[in-house]
Formats: structure tokens, C-alpha cells, sequence
């Protein structure tokens, strides 16, 4: 995907304007937040499984290399066949060899967030392969031509009338002329059109949650069933995850599974989790004849003992962006790659190196909102900051502001220079704010006072009143 | 050792040193009515957060070293911020993971700081000021005292006491008020529709009176006020209880 | 040879955790933990009594938009299933997974109207009845394993699933379903698919409205037979 983090001012500008995205971010405070806190409520153990599902993920990490040999293992054992890949590219090759083995036209896919970093759907079109995006919010970004906005809502910034718009466009050609309003209808139209897809195509690409270690098996966690049909039908499956989904056994996989809905949706349970392993076996009536889990690598192994460690423990449910302030106000697009919000603002710069994603993890208030409901307690914020001294470190980013922050540093360092400084500085405020109490302009501080006045000081500094013995204003 | 010979260090903060310094008296008035000796070394400027949340670790290290040399012989340190206060208590041992002494020094430090009014309930257990304050108040939960610090239900019970002050709950009293310290400048149109949001949310509650126990907070929804025309009065909290009814509210001038 | 990615990977997290392949006790350790599965922390909604789970698995199937209904006895499933169909008007024609169980009711007796199709389900299949290898108490959710007797496919291509469920078969965590499993295997393998199911099909994908039926079934009903004294 092309990225445009760089332009995260710009993009969030167009955002802020846009009035049908802002109502679709409301939706997304109000309606996912009650949710997970509803949900949370309702099991006293809650609390109790984050630190379990934590320690999990930490277990894993640390014997990584171990459980995805074992993994593998596993799935060969039961007709399987395990792809490392280091880069995206790899990624793609291995697919499109693959789907060319089977003489492929088209692949029907389930949503997955590792199809978007490795940018799989341009490649497989330039390729000769259709591939048709089966979960309807991902349905409505591919007629649309866009990217997700939310790691599990991908089309929550569209509205029902641009949906409806975009059905009638492009279900045309099967003859639906009528344009569809109430969403029961969209849904069923979906539904009806995508059906005779999943028994055409000839391969069907998954996702992740989970691979488990113990019996080698993937799975997936959706809601609308849209997985399964593209896993059960075509004779091949293609599963595509990132190396750090791997857990050890069906009882570890089932303590983070009860985080992991409760912390995305708000439901108890996602409506369909399906373990896949190997291929069809001897009597079976349905399921793929090959199984292929394409492993990504795409830098993660060099995460491992550093400071971007925990970041692996991501399960992908959303709840930082969810719940982050930031993404309520910019959307997912802004952020201007695969990975939107708080997890997006830690991630993406690895992926994309911190000149071009410098602005993701700058742009946050360090509210802590998104690690108080990481169901993994990933220290987000403390990691946004790992990058924003990268930045430092490196010079990246405009050299006015790190000037600023260094000659602020000078005084800040030395109190008695400090006091007689800002002994100044504050009277001139002061005097420029008159008796109206507050300043409507400032050179330097445009960001401030282009939206809001600044409160003008009291007069004189505590400092330089307690030292002339005052005790009271 | 009783309690008047409770040695307080008291942590300005700059925003208060710079403009608001009532805070600063209203603190003292406060910590002194809970039996405190209070006391406020000239050798402290700044927490270290503008560089710190910049990515400027080594000045960042410097200030700490010179804020834990300048308090670390008081019994407590006490910010009336839960953002410093919660900068000096969880992130400045961190500053020095490469030095086990510094960091040992940081972290008995660290064991010494509280934000102002937690301090008040939970350490002090301040006795009633007989305080009356006739408002419809609402109160906004700052951040970082919120999830760094724990600090919830203090400010509320001690609200609660004042005579004549109502106390109207805020919804999305945990959202953030887009402060960010430098998020504010650096991204202004992000950090303003997010404290415009704030104060239509402290607006729709009918209050008069906001409430809240950072000034960063304070001043960007007071400014963001100011420039919409909508008076709302908003205030430091422990001017509130310490009485400063006298003082004009923040941005009101006079 | 040029190192494949496999090894580049694998030494590339070695390398991070600054040790080579896993080995002696360390490697024991991890051995030991795969191998003694362990559960964790089950929450206690997952551990009440039998009849306390036969209750919550209905209450939360219910929850999920699934409907319940309790037979008195194996012999009711053929009329439970021809009453489902025929208070959605349904045609009486049902695909059905080939479960020895299932096979063994009185269909032509009880249900002799009904056109039984065996095998995996097709697109235009409207109704779909396989027999579910467990139930979930926790979150009212059905545990389907594939195989031979037992067809993935019925549980998603048709827009009407029944399913039918023991309460013998009803657990109260996860975690018990696994060990069943376990039980009758290979250690380290499972069937082809197995499918836990909790509800119908849904989606919020357009402006976060619910909306039912959205590639898997519209309708999950559930009849339960009871086989234990809880029930």
C-alpha cells in the first residue's frame, strides 16, 4: 500500500472537514467503547485474563523460534505446508506461485491484515488473478478502492447511502438496476453475489488470529462466516499470518480468545472461530485438498530483544484506536498506512522508518486511554516515545522545533538564569494581554492560538513572589 | 513523628510558576492546613516533559537529576499536577536504566512524590476547611493523575465537602482534553477539535464552574472558551478548596 | 546454497534473544509446558454445575439470537426439525450430515415428509441439520468437528442451520471441549475444520448496524436432546 504518513497533517486536515467520517468516528466512541466496557463488566475475571494472556504472549516470545518449528511440524504432518517468508515480496511470490499451481483465475479472500501490509491484491491483479475481498467491509473498500480504516471495522468511515451508491455501480453487471437503501437489503445483496463467488474460485486466501502450536492449526475469528466459505470450498487454502500469531496449545489460544472479542466488539464470543488444520483426510465430504500457511517475517524477527519486543504480543482487536482520542478526531486514514491509531503509531515506523512515519507516534497526547485497554498491555505510549527519541536522536523532522526544545533545555537547566528569564518573558506577556486576560496571537505558538486564546499569566512569576516572602495571591 | 514536622517539598510546576501562580498559594495553604511544613527550593524550574515527550532524553536526564537533587531531603514532594507529578514518580527512574546508582536514587525519590490532592486524602487526611464556594461545578479528569496516579475519587470527596458546591458529573469526563503539552502546538488543529469537543461536552452539562486538577488542561480549555465567547469559569481545584474565591478565573483577567 | 529464509528467520530471532536453538533444560521446559497442557484461568461462569451450564448455555445461545428448544427425547429430533422448517416456511427439504446419530432418529416415521439430502451442502441448499460434538456453557456456543460423518460446509452454506446437541455433550469452558477432543487422538492433531459457533451470522460493517445473515447462516437453531439427569 502506498503510504502517506508523511502528509499526517494534511490528511488529518481533510478529515476534520469531512463531515460524514466525523458522524462515523462518533459511532465508533460511543458504540465501541460502551460495548467493551459492557462486556469487560460482565466477567469478573477480566482483568485477571489480560495478565494471563500477557504472560502467554511473553512465554511465546521468548521461545519463539521454538513453537514455530514445532508449529510447522505439525502441519506437515497433517498434509500441510509451512512458507517462511522474510519480506513482503517473498510474500506475494509464493502466493501468486501458488495460485498459478492450481491454473487459478480467481481467489476469494478473507480479511487479513498481513494481505494489506504486503499489499497482496494490486500484485495478484497485475497478475492475472482477481482476488475477491469476501468480508463485506473489506467488500466495500475494494469497490471503492480504498483502504481500511480500522483494523477490524475496515469500512467504518463509509456511510450506508455511499454503500448503496457503490453497489448499484458496480453490481450492475449482474443485473441488480435497483438501488438498495435499507442495509438488510445491501447485506443480502452481498450475500447473493459474492455466494456463486466462493464456489468459483479456485483458491481462498485467510488470515490469522491464531496459530497454535500444539496441533498446527490456524484460525480465524469472524462474524459473518464470509472465512470459512472461502477456506471450505476452493481446493486450496492459502493462509497468510504473521509469525508472531503463534501460540502453544488449544487452552492458551482459548484464554486470549476470551480477550479477544470482548476487547474488539464487545461480544462474549466473535460468532465463528474456526480452527483449520492441514487438508481434507480420507472420507471427509468438504475442505481444501491443499493447505499452504504462508509465514511473513517482514522485520518482525528483528523486533525480538528490543524495545519494540512487546508490540508482538498484538492480537489486532482495535481497542486502542477504539478508545484513542487521535483516531476519534483524524479516522484511520490519516495515519496513512495498513496499521491506524495507537498500535499504527508504534508499529508503522518500523515498517516504514521513522522519516516517513515520524508523525504517528508524535501525534498523540500520551493520554495512556490506549494501554489501559490493550488487552495485551502493550506499553503504547512508552513505545511511541522509543521513536520520538529515534527521531530526536536522528534529526528527523524540522530542525525549528528541536531548537526550540534545546534552547527551552539551556534555561530549563540552569534555575537561577531560568527565573530571571522568565521573570521577563512573563511581564511582556502580561503587558501584551492588557486586561483582556487572555492572548489571541503569538509568534511561535500558532498551533495554539490559531484555535483557541491562551490564558495570559497573572502578573509575576510564584517564584519571584514567594522568594519576596508572599504566602497568599 | 507527628505531623507537624511533615517536611513538604513542594513541586511548582512552570505553568503555575509562569502564570498561575495561586495554584501555587492555594497548594501551600492546603498542604499547611494538613499540618505541613512546606518549603520550595529555588533550584526547580520544569518537570522535564516538554523535552522528554519530544524525544530529548539527555536534557530530559539533566533536569531530573537537578529536580531529585533539589527535593529528594524532603519527606514528600508534592506537584499540584498529576501530569508532573506523574512524570517525576513513573518516568524519571526510567531516565536512568544506564546508571543502577542515579537509578536507585530516582526510585527512593519517585517513592517520596504525590499529586497535590491525593496527597491531601490518602497521606494527609486533611481536616475539613469549611469552605463555600456557590457554583454548579463539574470536574474533568486530567490524564496522567487519572491513569498514572490513581487520582479519581479525591478530588471528588473533598468537592464534595465544600459548602454550596454542586457537583454535575461530565460525560467523557476521561477524555482527553487535547493538551498534549507540545501536541498542542505542533498538531493545533488536531489538539483544537479535540478541546472543542471537550468543552461542548463541559457546556452541554450546565455547569458554571470547570474543574480540573492539571493547568495544561486548564488553559486549553479555558483559551478554547475564551475564543468560542462562552463563559465558563474554569479553575485549578485546589483553589477551589483552599478558598481563593478572589482571584479571577483562569483567562478572566483583571 | 544461499541461506533460505526458514534459516534466516529463525536465526534472526535467535539472535534477538541472544542464544542459539533451544536446547537442554531450557528446551525440557518448554517441552514440558506443551506437553503437560496446562489450562489456565477459566472463568467461573465456566464451572457451575451441570444444570447451571445446561442454563447458561441456553441463556447465552439465546443472548446470541440462536433459538433453543429442548425435546423430550431423541425420537421428537425428525418433528422439532419439521416444525423448525415449517414455522419459517421452509421447503421440507433438508441437507443433512451423514452423523451416525442422526441417522439413526425416526425420520421416514416421524418426519415422513421431509426429502433428507446426505453429504456436503451445496448453494442452493435453504436448510442444513448436523450434529454438534459439543456445547459451550460459557458463551452458548457449538463445537462442530469435520469429517467423514460430518460436512463443514452444511454449518455455513445454508441460510437455516440446525443443529442438534446432547446435554450430555454441554461443557462449561472451552477447555473441556479440548481435552474431548484430545481424548480420541493423535496427540498434536486435529480434524480438518473444527468450527465453534456461537450465534448466527451477523455483520456491523454498515454504519455499525446489526444486520443478520451476512455469509453463513440467518438462523442457528439449536434443539437439545436431553440425555443426563441435569436436563
Amino acid at each position: 500500500m502506498q503510504t502517506t504518513s508523511h502528509a499526517f497533517k494534511d490528511n488529518a486536515r481533510k478529515a476534520m472537514a469531512d463531515v460524514d467520517l466525523r458522524t462515523a468516528l462518533k459511532r465508533v466512541e460511543t458504540g465501541f467503547t460502551t460495548a467493551r466496557r459492557k462486556a469487560a463488566d460482565r466477567l469478573p475475571e477480566f482483568e485477571d485474563l489480560r495478565d494471563a494472556g500477557r504472560d502467554i504472549k511473553n512465554h511465546v516470545l521468548e521461545n519463539l523460534d521454538f513453537y514455530l518449528e514445532r508449529f510447522e511440524e505439525r502441519v506437515i504432518a497433517q498434509g500441510g505446508k509451512v512458507h517462511w517468508c522474510s519480506t513482503p515480496r517473498e510474500a506475494r511470490e509464493t502466493i501468486l506461485k501458488l495460485c498459478r499451481s492450481v491454473d487459478a483465475r480467481t481467489a476469494t479472500k478473507g480479511k487479513s491484515m498481513i494481505a494489506e501490509e504486503i499489499a497482496l491484491n494490486p500484485f495478484l491483479e497485475a497478475n492475472g488473478i482477481e482476488p475477491i475481498e469476501t468480508d463485506l467491509g473489506e467488500y466495500i473498500i475494494q469497490l471503492a478502492d480504498e483502504p481500511p480504516s480500522h483494523i477490524i471495522g475496515p469500512a467504518v468511515h463509509k456511510t450506508k447511502d455511499q454503500v448503496s451508491d457503490l453497489f448499484l455501480e458496480h453490481h450492475w453487471k449482474y443485473g441488480r438496476t435497483e438501488r438498495q437503501t435499507d442495509p438488510q437489503a445491501l447485506v443480502n445483496e452481498a450475500r447473493e453475489i459474492l455466494r456463486q463467488k466462493y464456489v468459483d474460485a479456485d483458491v481462498g486466501i485467510t488470515g490469522a488470529n491464531f496459530l497454535v502450536a500444539e496441533t498446527g492449526s490456524t484460525i480465524i475469528v469472524t462474524n459473518e462466516g464470509n472465512g470459512d466459505l472461502t477456506q471450505m470450498l476452493p481446493k486450496m487454502h492459502i493462509v497468510i499470518a504473521s509469525l508472531e500469531k503463534i501460540v502453544p496449545t488449544l487452552d492458551d489460544m482459548a484464554t486470549i480468545m476470551r480477550v479477544l472479542a470482548r476487547s474488539a466488539t464487545g461480544q462474549e464470543m466473535s460468532v465463528y472461530t474456526t480452527l483449520s488444520t492441514g487438508t481434507r483426510r480420507e472420507g471427509d465430504l468438504d475442505g481444501p485438498e491443499e493447505f499452504h500457511v504462508v509465514l511473513l517475517d517482514n522485520g518482525r524477527s528483528e523486533m525480538v530483544g528490543t524495545e519494540l519486543q512487546e508490540l508482538l504480543r498484538c492480537i489486532r482487536c482495535g481497542a486502542c484506536m477504539n478508545h484513542c482520542p487521535v483516531y476519534h478526531t483524524v479516522g484511520g486514514h490519516a495515519y496513512g498506512w495498513v496499521y491506524p491509531g495507537p498500535i499504527g503509531a508504534a508499529l508503522d515506523p518500523h515498517f516504514l522508518g521513522i522519516e516517513e512515519a515520524r508523525h504517528l507516534p508524535s501525534a498523540s497526547t500520551f493520554c495512556g486511554k490506549c494501554e489501559e485497554v490493550c488487552p495485551m498491555r502493550i506499553p503504547l505510549p512508552r513505545i511511541m516515545r522509543y521513536w520520538r527519541e529515534q527521531a530526536f536522536e536522528r534529526r528527523v523532522g524540522p530542525p525549528l522545533e528541536r531548537a526550540g526544545i534545546r534552547f527551552w533545555a539551556f534555561f530549563a537547566r540552569r534555575p537561577a538564569l531560568y527565573r530571571l528569564a522568565t521573570r521577563l518573558a512573563i511581564r511582556v506577556l502580561r503587558r501584551l494581554a492588557g486586561r483582556r486576560g487572555v492572548l489571541t496571537a503569538l509568534p511561535f505558538a500558532g498551533g495554539w492560538t490559531d484555535g483557541r486564546d491562551l490564558p495570559a499569566p497573572e502578573g509575576r512569576t510564584f517564584q519571584e513572589l514567594w522568594k519576596s516572602g508572599r504566602r497568599s495571591p | 513523628m507527628t505531623k507537624q514536622s511533615v517536611r513538604v517539598g513542594l513541586f511548582v510546576t512552570c505553568l503555575v510558576d509562569l502564570f498561575r501562580p495561586s495554584v501555587g498559594f492555594a497548594a501551600v495553604k492546603l498542604l499547611e492546613a494538613a499540618g505541613c511544613v512546606v518549603e520550595v527550593p529555588a533550584a526547580q524550574t520544569c518537570c522535564g516533559q516538554p523535552a522528554y515527550n519530544s524525544g530529548d532524553r539527555a536534557d530530559t536526564a539533566a533536569l531530573a537529576r537537578n529536580v531529585i537533587a533539589a527535593f529528594e531531603g524532603f519527606d514528600h514532594v508534592v506537584a499540584p499536577s498529576g501530569s508532573c507529578a506523574g512524570m517525576l514518580k513513573h518516568h524519571y527512574p526510567r531516565l536512568f536504566d544506564d546508571d543502577p546508582a542515579m537509578k536507585a536514587r530516582a526510585e527512593r525519590f519517585a517513592d517520596k512524590v504525590h499529586e497535590l490532592v491525593s496527597f491531601l486524602v490518602d497521606v494527609m487526611e486533611m481536616p475539613d476547611q469549611g469552605v463555600r464556594w456557590e457554583a454548579t461545578a463539574t470536574y474533568h479528569d486530567s490524564c496522567s493523575g487519572l491513569r498514572e496516579l490513581k487520582v479519581r475519587e479525591q478530588p471528588r470527596a473533598l468537592l464534595g465537602k465544600v459548602e454550596g458546591l454542586t457537583l454535575t458529573p461530565l460525560p467523557g469526563a476521561e477524555t482527553c482534553c487535547g493538551f498534549g503539552g507540545t501536541f498542542a502546538v505542533k498538531y493545533g488543529e488536531v489538539s483544537t477539535d479535540m478541546v472543542s469537543r471537550k468543552c461542548d461536552d463541559v457546556a452541554a452539562t450546565g455547569a458554571d464552574l470547570l474543574l480540573a486538577g492539571d493547568l495544561g488542561c486548564l488553559m486549553n480549555i479555558a483559551g478554547r472558551f475564551r475564543r468560542e465567547g462562552k463563559r465558563v469559569e474554569c479553575r485549578h481545584v485546589a483553589e477551589v478548596l483552599a478558598g481563593l474565591r478572589d482571584v479571577p478565573a483562569i483567562g478572566e483577567g483583571g | 546454497m544461499t541461506v533460505s529464509s526458514r534459516e534466516k528467520i529463525l536465526s534472526g530471532i535467535r539472535r534477538g534473544l541472544k542464544r542459539g536453538p533451544l536446547e537442554g533444560s531450557a528446551r525440557d521446559a518448554v517441552e514440558a509446558r506443551l506437553a503437560d497442557l496446562k489450562r489456565n484461568l477459566i472463568p467461573a461462569r465456566g464451572q457451575l454445575d451441570r444444570a447451571g451450564q445446561l442454563r447458561l448455555f441456553r441463556e447465552m445461545a439465546e443472548m446470541l439470537d440462536a433459538t433453543v428448544e429442548i425435546v423430550d427425547g431423541p425420537d421428537a429430533v425428525p418433528a422439532a426439525v419439521d416444525g423448525f422448517l415449517g414455522r419459517h416456511n421452509l421447503p421440507k427439504t433438508l441437507r443433512m450430515a451423514p452423523h451416525e446419530t442422526l441417522e439413526a432418529l425416526p425420520w421416514a416415521e416421524k418426519a415422513p415428509l421431509l426429502e433428507l439430502n446426505r453429504g456436503a451442502a451445496r448453494v442452493e441448499d435453504q436448510a442444513g441439520l448436523g450434529m454438534a460434538f459439543a456445547g459451550v456453557a460459557e458463551t452458548g456456543t457449538l463445537v462442530f468437528l469435520s469429517g467423514g460423518n460430518s460436512p463443514a460446509t452444511v454449518n455455513f452454506l445454508p441460510d437455516n442451520h440446525v443443529a442438534v446437541l446432547r446435554a450430555s455433550d454441554i461443557a462449561g469452558a472451552y477447555e473441556e471441549v479440548w481435552t474431548r477432543i484430545r481424548a480420541d487422538r493423535e496427540p498434536g492433531t486435529l480434524p480438518r475444520t473444527v468450527n465453534l459457533i456461537s450465534g448466527p451470522s451477523r455483520t456491523a460493517d454498515i454504519e455499525q448496524m446489526l444486520i443478520k445473515g451476512a455469509h453463513g447462516p440467518r438462523r442457528l437453531h439449536i434443539i437439545i436432546v436431553p440425555d443426563d439427569e441435569a436436563a
